[in-house]
């Protein structure tokens, strides 16, 4: 199996792209690791460095989208949505500028450098806000390809949320991405499990473990967090009668809430979490993190255990 | 440039700001009347714009980003002919195109939303990053409060200005002195703002922001050299200027007049 992390392939798409001449794109001081610099490198015309600057970062990008550039702004996830809150919403959304922040080291996953830096309520920061949309992709294929949607397809903000850990290649090449669609990875009839971002890695992996155990599960990939994807979720619910979100974010206000909105007031069926339960991060090696918080494909199984018994007893 | 005219206009905003700040019951007339010399003569001799086509291809940009003082920004966006003037009366009123701050998805002229203190210059600065990039078409005018300058963005923003030696940009300062809750020189102190500015690299004029003729030939100046340094014109103003009961008196910065003291204001104004 290949591995590649989210921001190299983002730094590569953007170089493919790049020739289109309203591409602007921005760091602050991180380019190196956000994987711009290979942007950089190619045009520095249309690049600008901020410096350690995360509010001037995304200033001035919604500056370059007044005038009709396509700004890419990159820097770690924790410092974009936390740092630069206001300038995304009271600046970037509420205008519905066509900027495209992108930032990278998102969850757990950027492992040893610890809370600081592991960014666990993005997803649910960006969510709230009206306007942008959200999307985490699954592997290095999804990012690029949602990337590629995002600057040259779609006119508004869009955040894209990028791992930095190597995660395996789960998706094709040619996918076709559309923003708000979720797919269908494999089909299932006891319940279904929707995961968003690099952990569909353990997603799948729970998936056969589960089969092995004589349970069927349905899973879907669903990369669009905003808007969401409600077909397939009130199709799913329907079907299977119980979710269990998957998600590497806190379990307040990410996915697990983003499709409990959309079911409760729908096709109500209990719903369970796999996410960061209201904690902050701290520095380990990614497996032992994923083991510590709980988000490995055991830890999927057990609580897919756990939902079909609660299944049971409401519908029996 | 005629002097008396662009005088005359001057008093029109102050009073439109007046009227409809009274109407709205609400809103920020001090800080409104500190920068409406300026205002004046950035819409109504320095600009480069089309009220028929705010969408004008080379125009100049100008950001308010001291976005509270909207009223002055309205008056004079009205007066020129970007939308009528009965609008005025609709200000801070559900469904209006004049919304309490500067939206620009509902108010036409209006090139940058704000509201949210020390964005105004990122933005600029964004702008003019653009303009750069296309040839240099435009210069772009940033207008902030001295006590916006409290804030950590504007400084950012002026080190991104002078590094990218965005010779386009041209920040001015209302230095009317006051913020909310007091003197600038006791809440927090920004003083020495060209030196400040200076050492970041910017050219600094320093004016008195009522004197129709010293902004407007400083304009001029700044816009002409294209020296690869921004420009900062720190623009000394009297907050509440033109009624002699709102000078310098803080209240008046976010409270409007009653009808009584509007009438008595306004028969000021026409005295002017």
């Amino acid at each position: 199996m290949d591995y590649i992390s989210g921001r190299e392939s983002y730094g590569r798409v953007l170089v493919e792209i790049g020739e289109n001449e309203k591409i602007v794109v921005l760091d602050a001081d991180v380019s190196k690791a956000t994987k711009t610099s290979y942007f950089a490198k190619k045009y520095p015309e249309r690049f600008f460095n901020v410096g350690i600057a995360e509010q001037n970062l995304l200033g001035v990008a919604a500056g370059l989208a007044v005038d009709g550039k396509i700004p890419v702004a990159s820097t770690f996830a924790v410092f974009a949505t936390c740092k630069a809150l206001d300038q995304i919403r009271n600046v970037i959304c509420k205008s519905n500028l066509n900027v495209k922040i992108v930032a990278t080291h998102a969850g757990l996953t950027v492992g040893e450098d610890g809370a600081s830096h592991q960014s666990v309520e993005d997803i649910s920061i960006m969510r709230s806000i009206p306007n942008i949309v959200v999307i985490i992709p699954a592997d290095g294929n999804e990012a690029a390809n949602a990337i590629k949607q995002a600057v040259l397809n779609y006119v508004g903000p869009v955040y894209i949320r990028l791992s930095r850990f190597e995660s395996p290649i789960l998706t094709k090449e040619d996918d076709e991405f559309t923003i708000g669609k979720a797919k269908v990875i494999g089909r299932g009839s006891d319940l279904t499990i929707v995961s968003t971002g690099i952990l569909l890695a353990n997603a799948i992996k729970a998936r056969d473990c589960l089969k092995q155990e004589g349970v069927s599960a349905a899973l879907v990939n669903l990369p669009t967090i905003k808007p969401i994807d409600r077909d397939i979720l009130l199709g799913y619910a329907k079907k299977t009668k119980a979710i269990i979100t998957v998600e590497e974010n806190t379990k307040i206000g990410g996915l697990y809430s983003a499709v409990s909105e959309v079911l409760s007031e729908s096709f109500p069926v209990p719903i369970m979490s796999i996410s960061i339960n209201d904690k902050f991060g701290m520095s380990g090696s990614v497996e032992d993190l994923s083991k510590y918080y709980s988000l490995t494909e055991k830890d999927i199984v057990s609580k897919s255990l756990e939902l079909i018994k609660l299944k049971e007893r409401i519908y029996s | 440039m005629n002097v008396k005219n662009l005088k005359e206009i001057s008093n029109n905003i102050r009073a439109e700001v007046l009227k409809m700040t009274t109407n709205a019951k609400s809103g920020h007339p001090g800080g409104s009347l500190s920068m409406a010399d300026i205002l004046t003569v950035l819409y109504f001799d320095i600009l480069n714009h089309d009220p028929k086509n705010p969408r004008l291809k080379q125009r100049d940009i100008f950001i308010l980003s001291k976005g509270h003082c909207a009223p002055a920004l309205y008056a004079a966006l009205g007066l020129c002919g970007y939308f009528s003037k009965d609008e005025f009366r609709r200000l801070r009123k559900l469904g209006s195109v004049l919304q309490g701050h500067p939206d620009s998805t509902k108010t036409p002229g209006v090139e940058v939303s704000t509201g949210s203190l020390g964005n105004g210059l990122s933005v600029g600065c964004g702008i003019a990053a653009s303009s750069k990039i296309d040839g240099n078409v435009r210069n772009i005018y940033v207008l902030l409060g001295d006590g916006e300058c409290d804030e950590g963005q504007v400084w950012e923003a002026a080190m991104f200005a002078s590094h990218y030696r965005l010779d386009n940009l041209i920040a001015i300062i209302d230095l009317n002195g006051y913020q909310v809750d007091g003197k600038t020189s006791d809440i927090m102190n920004i003083e020495p703002l060209n030196k400040k500015l200076e050492a970041f690299g910017w050219e600094v004029f320093e004016i008195d922001g009522h004197d129709i003729k010293s902004i407007a030939s400083t304009f001029k100046i700044a816009t002409g050299s294209k020296n690869g340094k921004s420009k900062a014109v720190i623009a000394k103003t009297i907050k509440g200027k033109g009624v002699s009961f709102m000078e310098n008196e803080n209240k008046y910065h976010g409270t409007p007049l009653k009808e009584d003291e509007l009438s008595l204001a306004l028969n000021e104004l026409k005295e002017r």
